[in-house]
């Protein structure tokens, strides 16, 4: 099998820092003595709590009940007691309405866990059924419930299926992992995923630092016709949707359009493992992989999480933090969430919690900026940046719409590769949200 | 355990170790060959007048930002290349008290009035030529030979006013009348180099430019290779046309300055009344920098063409 390693314009080249973690093997995390289970996890509506304190619940038991089209419900990761309902600090920010459990330590099953039966003789409702049912979302992150995704409207056309095994984030490993010792799921899932959509053609992507990946998932798909493994260039962001999209297929999103519109959906090789498991055991989201490393934790490793559990139960699984901890984030460090507190729960898409020294921040003072365009040759998209940021800090929101800022898929190439330490994605942002709201005003 | 210190921003967390002060410490890195090669040629007064220029440019960068109150930013070493810059542009003959002058003016009216570092929309350095030209014409037009040290014109001038062509070897080498840095052009294609494979420059500027002069001297019935290593083209095109904050942030922009400069330069050059057009050719095309740039904005992803 001859690959050649395919890519997008733009982009830059962060330190990888993979070698924290990418030969460690995955391992069970313990099962927490209590977990705090968000009832929203996803991009939409939250959900409504079905159980109330006090109740006894079993091991996937369904707890939230989705109120919108838009939305996933939301099972518990233990059998126990409900303690509490009530807001809790989450990793997206702010507080989010929480079901509390305290384990008992059982892990008795609810009795809806039982195999749904063989791919061949599931219908592609049934397939989707799974997937609303099991409560996916997209793992690699951005969290969009997965069954709204193969629900595309009749005029758009879906011909194409891509899993995305990037992994561009550096120091994250959990996907590379996954892909390593569990490509019969991440496989099962995207045929899985192909069938709902009645698709013939499905991508596995990898990025190119992972060849072992790449291996035991070109071994996992032989003989499946419909499947290509493409090898990708290492480059951040290589995993972003559009990117992958464009090195792939040669096809481009519509500017403010979705993948649907070229004719794609993308997923992340999480969730596919996880529709694969769903599909073989009947288990829900529950639990997921989860890469805990960066210079502040003291033995870096990648864990199978119980969703639920808080990140410092997690962190002190892996020897505690270091002296001198600086941010600890949910994800990468390229596009990841700085936390303020160590009690927020790992969710359905938590991949990493990061942990960096002080030293590590590369906290500097902006200076002038000299139109060096580093990050215009950076910006994956195509966009000015340094044009985008003047706007965006003297409040032209005006000239920022003229030059695209809505486009601007955060990615953040910009802001890392600014040798005057000029916080770029962070003021293009803003203007951004600022652009789109008055967008939807004008509209109303 | 006690978490309450913990930093939190928005992404990314993690920076490239990329600084302004060490792109400008490679583009003084590149200018040492030609430096060193002024000293060599003219000897200790090259060196006053590098000396000198640098010291003047920096000085006057602090006062006026103290002055404004602002803070003091020498140390990322913008000021340090326009007062080498600068001093590379002027005759080894110049007095040294115009010599500071013309830093004063180019970090002064060329830089700071429009608010310092990256706000300028004209090379500092070549605003501070451009003032000594007309306030000092004949001091900035007394060339000394290298060789003997005695006055001489400057190859450009031989053939213009005498029609005296200068051979290759020596334009190449540096062993001829000029400015202190425009004389070896070999010298400073190595500093070029330098940049280009730091990442520095881009590839566009110089090469449109220096493309430009090549095809339209030898359309126009002239010696290309003459014109290309004559006079301060290649300190321009490598130096000067590159200068990040007054040229263009578009690739195709900066095919556009290179190719607008070219022209200027051999109009000047073949029909003007200097012998020379690389200060105007590059000043000129500074104004139509935010121009250039807001009509070559690359095609976007997914930019639907329709509308």
């Amino acid at each position: 099998m001859q690959l050649k390693s395919l890519t997008f314009k733009g982009g830059v080249h962060p330190p990888h820092h993979k070698h924290y973690t990418e030969h460690l093997p995955l391992k069970k995390a313990e099962v927490p003595k209590l977990v705090i289970i968000p009832l929203q996890q996803h991009i939409g509506a939250p959900c409504d709590p079905l159980v109330q304190v006090g109740d006894e619940v079993k091991l996937g038991q369904k707890i939230g009940e989705p109120k919108g089209f838009v939305s996933a419900p939301i099972h518990s990761s233990v059998s126990g007691r409900v303690a509490a309902i009530e807001k809790r600090p989450h990793p997206g920010g702010g507080l989010v309405l929480s079901v509390v459990i305290e384990s008992d330590g059982l892990d008795s099953l609810d009795e809806s866990i039982k195999p749904r039966g063989n791919l061949e003789n599931l219908t592609a409702e049934d397939i989707k059924n799974i997937m609303r049912e099991a409560g996916l979302v997209g793992m690699g992150g951005a969290t969009f419930p997965t069954q709204v995704k193969f629900s595309p409207p009749a005029d758009k056309p879906i011909d194409t299926v891509i899993l995305n095994g990037a992994e561009c984030e550096p120091y994250l490993t959990a996907d590379h992992r996954l892909m390593l010792e569990n490509a019969g799921d991440v496989v099962l899932g995207l045929k899985a995923m192909m069938k709902a959509v009645n698709v013939k053609k499905g991508y596995i992507a990898i990025e190119n630092n992972k060849p072992d990946a790449i291996k035991a998932i070109a071994e996992a798909v032989q003989g499946e016709g419909d499947i290509e493994v493409v090898s990708l260039k290492t480059k951040y962001p290589q995993g972003a949707e559009k990117q992958l999209i464009k090195a792939c297929t040669g096809r481009e999103v519509p500017s403010g359009g979705l993948p649907m519109d070229c004719g794609v959906i993308v997923n992340n090789v999480g969730t596919s493992a996880a529709l694969g498991n769903a599909i073989k055991t009947g288990m829900p989201l529950v639990e997921r992989i989860v890469t805990i490393t960066g210079s502040g934790v003291k033995e870096p490793q990648n864990l199978v999480v119980r969703i639920g559990t808080p990140f410092a139960d997690v962190i002190e699984q892996c020897g505690g933090l270091a002296d001198n901890v600086g941010k600890v984030i949910q994800g990468g460090p390229m596009m990841g969430i700085a936390q303020y507190t160590t009690e927020v729960p790992v969710i359905k898409g938590t991949s990493g919690i990061l942990v960096l020294k002080e030293e590590d921040l590369g906290l500097k003072p902006e200076i002038a900026c000299i139109k060096c365009a580093r990050c215009v040759d950076a910006c994956p998209i195509g966009l000015l940046p340094t044009k985008l940021e003047g706007f965006a800090q003297k409040g032209m929101l005006q000239e920022a719409d003229e030059y695209h800022v809505i486009d601007c898929i955060e990615c953040g190439s910009c802001s890392f590769i600014c040798p005057a330490k000029r916080p770029l994605v962070e003021r293009i942002r803003l203007a951004k949200a600022q652009v789109m709201a008055e967008k939807r005003k004008a509209k109303q | 355990m006690d978490y309450g210190n913990l930093v939190v921003s928005s992404s990314p967390h993690i920076r490239s170790e990329d600084t302004v002060q060490r792109i400008m410490m490679d583009v003084i890195i590149a200018l040492l060959p030609a430096t060193a090669a002024s000293i060599y040629f003219f000897g200790f007064r090259a060196m006053a007048i590098v000396v000198v220029s640098i010291l003047a440019a920096v000085a006057t960068e602090a006062v006026i930002q103290k002055i404004r109150k602002k803070p003091v930013t020498i140390s990322d070493g913008s000021a340090v290349i326009t007062g080498l810059l600068l001093a590379l542009t002027i005759s080894p003959a110049m007095p040294l008290w115009m010599t500071a002058v013309g830093a004063v003016v180019a970090i002064g009216i060329g830089k700071q009035v429009y608010g310092g570092l990256g706000s300028n929309p004209f090379n500092p350095a070549l605003v501070g030529r451009a003032f000594l030209v007309v306030t000092f014409p004949v001091h900035m037009t007394t060339w000394i030979n290298p060789m003997d040290g005695v006055s001489s014109a400057t190859p450009l001038n031989l053939l213009k006013m005498q029609g005296i062509k200068t051979g290759y070897m020596p334009l190449l080498l540096g062993n001829v009348g000029g400015s202190l840095g425009e004389t070896s052009a070999l010298l400073l294609l190595i500093g070029g180099i330098y940049l280009l494979y730091r990442g520095i420059i881009d590839w566009r500027i110089p090469v449109s430019y220096l493309g430009t002069v090549a095809v339209l001297t030898l359309v126009l019935g002239s010696d290309p290779v003459f014109h290309l290593l004559a006079g301060g083209l290649m300190l321009g095109a490598f130096f000067m046309a590159t200068d990040m904050v007054t040229t263009p942030v578009t690739k195709s922009g900066r095919l556009v300055f290179g190719i607008g400069a070219g022209l200027l330069v051999v109009i000047i050059r073949l029909y003007g009344g200097y012998p020379e057009g690389v200060l105007f050719s590059i000043l000129l095309m500074n104004t139509f920098t935010p121009i250039i740039d807001r009509y070559t904005r690359p095609r976007i992803y997914g930019e639907v063409k329709t509308k």
